[in-house]
């Protein structure tokens, strides 16, 4: 009997309220078209499916339904908006705890679902959509390549359930042969290793973290909040442009820009 | 030359390219003369992170950044060393990786056609650099997608190694995919899956198993890979060639939701998945 | 894992450089470059500790009394055996031109 997160669906109810729900994808996607302050916006989140037709999928993993409806659900807005000035504004509330793992998975080509999303995700910001990734639980690995990792900006909230990894403690400590004790004692001095949002936050990644009253359901207060620091992340993506080199520059992230600036040298 | 001599010439003359390491593979897909690297390993920019956690670095933090042509184009190729943590990518190797796409990207913009080829032989992030792994991988996601804009981005998976983790994703993302018979492709490592979803499930120690849903065979069979190829060097290099010369593809892969939700409607996801039921659901023709 | 320093008399400078192997289990990576005229240093980082004694032994075997030319030479072992740190120092040497 597994347990999910509701924090993604009641947040995505919360910033969406209003807003016209988009048909035709896996039940395990909550899309919606509203608006954001006086922005238009497509919120899109990935939730449980108890009923999911893949039974590795059923607790909010990003498996191949949720890859590919990522994409559609991306690709919609691209086109919708291909020859509009302004265009929508993409907001991921990501809440997931992993990719999907199973057979199924691995034979029908998940790889190639999670691409699917990632590239629409990346196009879209590629098209002059602001794409802003909002973390409000767990962000990991294969799941925030594809649903959340290619915003132009990601604002985290402040709570010991919001998660940026690559691997799910347990997992990581059995390869590595070790406690998660252990793991836990060595990420404590390696800031990249680490699972708390505010070593996440040290490497430079996040545009903002943001402390709320109530994580699981927000207050009135929270959503306000929230809007309104979507709301400028938006603004601040009209003024600085459609790449990732905004997550640059943090200390603990500085062999990263070396490495292009010797390259850019060297090429 | 006597018959038999001349039906072994091309088995005699054949040069496995699975058995070259990173530079070695890069060097040898470059047309002669014109491999130049950056950022070499004399220049010692290395991982940050790993003394410190007792595992020994490398020179060149597993990744080959060189640049020349292949069949007279201007390339850069990004060679992964699987032999050197199991190819998982670090924030130095990830941002020389990721740097090298964008810079191709830039010289398109400013008129320069230069492509890029990338050796995969990984398994994604490495965990002694986790979160800077996996942003890495992240950066280079996006540079694909924008060199794509441009020029065909071809991945090689050869093997031992194989692609899995964040990297299989970006193999998701390449214009074009060439691999062996040795190797694989997924998602999760097969202990991972097997940790998770049980034995029954998926059995890490069963390597034809393994091979028979994730191998190069089984890809190229499902339409989900675009070249299957010998472990031959020259082979290799011509095919890699020939997909250069082609441009970019009618239809991007990773592009086609609408296609693979009509596929997954079809399929009856109840029993569990066999090998064959993939390739008559993706492909049908090539099985 | 530990870093270690050697150092022995040796000739003039090689012209070349070179690096060779790969920082793999029971493997090691090799670089050599042209050092200072007269000496041969050479530095180990080695995922085994307490092998000082026997990365000593297997230099002392391979230079004293020798005139080696004068190499930087850097290691990053990951619990190669003599055999194989042998296997690839030769290999090195050959690459920049002396045995």
């Amino acid at each position: 009997m597994s347990s999910y997160s509701l924090r993604g669906l009641h947040w995505f109810n919360a910033l969406s309220a209003g807003a016209k729900p988009v048909e035709g994808l896996p039940a395990s996607l909550k899309v919606a078209d509203g608006v954001l302050g006086s922005q238009p916006a497509r919120f899109i989140a990935v939730v449980a499916d108890p009923d999911n037709r893949f039974v590795r999928a059923r607790n909010g993993e990003v498996g191949l339904l949720e890859g590919w409806g990522l994409a559609k659900a991306v690709d919609e807005v691209i086109a919708a908006d291909r020859d509009k000035p302004h265009k929508r504004a993409l907001i991921a509330i990501v809440d997931v705890p992993s990719q999907a793992y199973g057979r199924r998975e691995e034979a029908l080509g998940i790889h190639q679902a999670l691409a699917g999303a990632a590239d629409s995700y990346a196009r879209a910001r590629l098209a002059g959509h602001a794409v802003i990734g909002l973390l409000v639980g767990k962000a990991m690995s294969g799941a925030f390549l594809a649903h959340g990792y290619q915003a132009n900006r990601l604002i985290a909230l402040r709570d010991p359930g919001v998660m940026v990894h690559a691997m799910g403690k347990a997992s990581a400590a059995r390869v590595t042969l070790r406690s998660v004790e252990e793991l836990e004692t060595l990420a404590a001095s390696v800031p990249p290793m680490a699972y708390d949002i505010d070593s996440y936050a040290s490497l430079g990644l996040l545009w903002e973290t943001l402390s709320v009253e109530q994580i699981e359901q927000p207050t009135a207060a929270d959503l306000t909040r929230v809007t309104e620091c979507l709301s400028l992340a938006i603004e601040d993506v009209a003024a600085k442009g459609r790449d990732l080199s905004s997550r640059l520059g943090a200390t603990h992230r500085a062999a990263s820009s070396q490495v292009r600036q010797l390259l850019r040298a060297q090429w | 030359m006597t018959d038999s001599a001349e039906l072994l010439q091309p088995y005699l003359q054949r040069r496995s390219f699975v058995e070259l390491g990173a530079r070695q593979r890069a060097k040898a897909l470059l047309d002669p003369g014109t491999y130049r690297e950056l950022l070499d390993p004399f220049q010692r920019v290395m991982s940050p992170w790993l003394s410190r956690q007792g595992v020994v670095p490398q020179a060149d933090d597993g990744v080959v950044i060189a640049k020349g042509s292949i069949g007279g184009l201007p390339v850069v190729i990004a060679a992964i060393e699987g032999a050197f943590q199991g190819g998982s990518l670090g924030e130095v190797g990830g941002a020389k990786m990721a740097g090298a796409l964008e810079l191709a990207a830039d010289d398109n913009r400013n008129g320069i056609p230069t492509r890029a080829v990338l050796l995969l032989e990984t398994g994604g992030v490495r965990l002694q650099e986790a979160n800077l792994g996996l942003a890495a991988i992240a950066d280079i996601h996006a540079a694909i997608v924008d060199l794509r804009q441009y020029q065909p981005v071809i991945g090689v998976v050869a093997g031992s190694v194989g692609c899995f983790g964040g990297m299989s994703i970006a193999a998701g993302l390449c214009s074009y995919l060439l691999v062996t018979q040795e190797a694989r492709l997924g998602l999760n490592g097969p202990q991972v899956i097997e940790q998770e979803a049980g034995l029954e499930e998926y059995d890490s120690r069963d390597r034809p198993f393994i091979w028979s849903l994730t191998g190069g065979e089984q890809r190229f069979a499902s339409g989900l890979v675009d070249r299957y190829v010998a472990d031959d060097v020259a082979q290799i290099q011509q095919q890699v060639s020939e997909l250069l010369q082609q441009g970019l593809p009618a239809q991007q892969r990773s592009r086609q939701a609408d296609l693979f939700l009509q596929r997954l409607a079809r399929l009856d996801a109840g029993p569990q998945i066999e090998a064959a039921t993939v390739r008559d659901l993706y492909q049908g023709e090539r099985s | 894992m530990e870093t270690l320093s050697f150092e022995f008399p040796a000739g003039q400078p090689p012209r070349g450089r070179t690096l060779v192997g790969c920082v793999g289990s029971g493997d090691l990576e090799v670089l050599i470059e042209p050092g200072q005229a007269g000496k041969l240093t050479i530095t180990v980082q080695t995922s085994v500790n307490g092998s000082e004694q026997r990365w000593e032994h297997l230099f002392r075997r391979m230079f004293e009394g020798q005139t080696p030319p004068a190499m930087d030479i850097d290691i990053h072992d990951f619990g190669a055996t003599p055999g194989v740190v042998r296997l690839r120092l030769e290999q090195g040497f050959e690459e920049i031109g002396h045995d």
